[in-house]
């Protein structure tokens, strides 16, 4: 007799198809900057830092109604299996856009004209998953620097690998996947502020990994919600 | 452009003459230092530094390339450094800063004159194939002295650093499945950093000594005592009795320096 286990398959690190890798994140982890954190998701080591809101040296983005949101993502040299040469590049650039857009439906700036607050994000031991990652430790930084905001945005992404739908990909399963849907939320409302998606989805795929990376990102952001209570509710 | 208030600066320098300084520390005493290696694990050597509120990651990446043509039989030492905004508002994004540079260079010179890493040894085939070493310096948080902290990182991470074992078939770099080795090294190198505030040398500047500076002073030694690097900096003169203390100074405390890389 044969039995078909109801349990899906086991990942190749052991996790279930739904469960994310061991995440932590914790606030206020700079000396120097206004806001700061630092995250690990799995084997991602992620520092975001936040400046301002100060005066806008970036002419070209100045608005004379609002405050301005500049992310700058980047790399270390060390981060990556060959070693990744110092700087911005195509990816990079990319990434601090989306980055922003991820972000900026969840600032108030409006109380800020002719202003910018500045994010950074150092990424300085990656390994797949970073671009959310990024974005999950630049919103604990912007929380940490008390800047306005109506939602705390939190990162996670659902690929698939051997024809099947997962959360989280590592950097093996990416390499190794089939498609990769990073996402951010704002888990307050559940609007959607990032999504990009490459690789090969039915629509019934990709609507399953839509709802498994919003069900990571929920979970992504009681950890963020932890991190700041840690830092400043006292017991 | 940041300003230091006159008020800062007339404190600090009294506090430095009457031989005191704002931390409470004594003249020639380190803020608490720590070392954690192996903290990149992508990174063949890597090392975090922490020096009072001062941190720097170095990571070390080793890949196989060709030797200079000048020196076909030695392997490849690559120090750069990238100062981030993250370390501090004052450093910007873009091409790296002459202040980058300086201290990629000076940490490059400490680890290279002192011929810590037997460079001999990072040969795999002479004019052909050698072993090339690319340490990177990424500042963390900076709260003054870059220098000395860097320079320990670096020392830490390739003390910890692997290399694959690599052998040459038919003119091919073939690598030895799960047998590495260790970096050649020598000797351990410390630098020790002083400023010049009123007329005393001081050890270990903090950032806000940094501020009010009038020379800098970088003395890099090896366990044995034999001083292989130095680099003066600041807007002004030091006298000879003041390099001379600063020398002696820094071969007192570089066993206790040393120390810290041996605590793993």
């Amino acid at each position: 007799m044969i039995f078909i286990s109801e349990e899906r398959k086991i990942r190749e690190d052991g996790r279930k198809y739904n469960e994310l890798r061991p995440i932590k994140i914790e606030a206020g982890v700079l000396e120097r900057a206004d806001g700061s954190a630092y995250v690990e998701v799995g084997g991602n080591k992620i520092f975001a830092c936040v400046y301002g809101p100060k005066e806008t040296y970036k002419r070209r983005l100045l608005r004379p109604d609002k405050g301005v949101i500049s992310v700058r993502y980047s790399m270390a040299p060390f981060s990556v299996d060959s070693r990744k040469k110092p700087g911005p590049d195509r990816r990079s650039n990319e990434i601090s856009k989306i980055t922003e857009d991820a972000l900026r439906p969840a600032l108030l700036l409006e109380g800020f004209p002719r202003s910018m607050v500045e994010v950074y994000i150092e990424v300085i031991s990656a390994e797949g998953g970073t671009r959310c990652a990024g974005v999950t430790a630049a919103a604990v930084a912007l929380a940490d620097a008390g800047i306005p905001m109506k939602d705390i945005p939190a990162g996670c992404a659902a690929g698939k690998m051997n024809d099947e739908v997962v959360l989280d990909l590592s950097e093996i399963e990416d390499k190794n996947g089939q498609a990769d849907v990073p996402l951010v939320i704002m888990p307050r409302t559940g609007e959607i502020t990032l999504l990009q998606a490459d690789g090969n989805l039915s629509q019934e795929e990709f609507e399953e990994a839509i709802n498994l990376a919003i069900d990571g990102c929920m979970q992504v952001s009681e950890l963020q919600k932890e991190a700041l209570k840690a830092r400043y509710v006292l017991e | 452009m940041d300003v230091t208030p006159e008020i800062i600066r007339d404190n600090l320098t009294n506090l430095v003459n009457n031989n005191q300084r704002v931390d409470g520390r004594e003249l020639d005493e380190y803020r608490d230092i720590s070392i954690e290696t192996g903290v990149i694990p992508k990174a063949e050597g890597s090392a975090l530094c922490t020096l009072g509120g001062t941190k720097v990651i170095v990571g070390i990446k080793p890949s196989v390339g060709s030797p200079f043509e000048d020196t076909p039989d030695v392997g490849v030492l690559m120090t750069n450094c990238e100062l981030v905004p993250m370390a501090d508002p004052s450093f910007e994004s873009g091409p790296p800063s002459p202040e980058s540079i300086e201290l990629a260079r000076v940490v490059d010179r400490g680890i290279r004159e002192s011929e810590m890493v037997n460079l001999k040894e990072l040969c795999i085939e002479e004019g052909k194939h050698v072993w090339m070493l690319f340490i990177d310096i990424h500042v963390i948080d900076n709260c003054g002295n870059l220098f000395d902290c860097a320079s320990l990182a670096a020392n830490a991470a390739l003390k910890t650093c692997k290399l694959k074992k690599a052998t040459i078939v038919d003119d091919e770099v073939v690598y030895v499945e799960d047998e590495t080795l260790d970096v050649p090294l020598n000797h351990n190198v410390a630098l020790s950093t002083f400023v010049k505030i009123g007329d005393k040398m001081i050890l270990d500047p903090s950032l806000e000594e940094e501020s009010v500076l009038s020379a800098r002073l970088s003395i890099g030694i090896t366990e044995e005592g034999s001083i292989c690097s130095m680099q003066k900096g600041g807007e002004e003169s030091i006298s000879k009795e003041d390099l001379f203390f600063a020398v002696n100074t820094a071969l007192n405390k570089n066993e206790e320096i040393l120390a810290n890389l041996n605590t793993e």
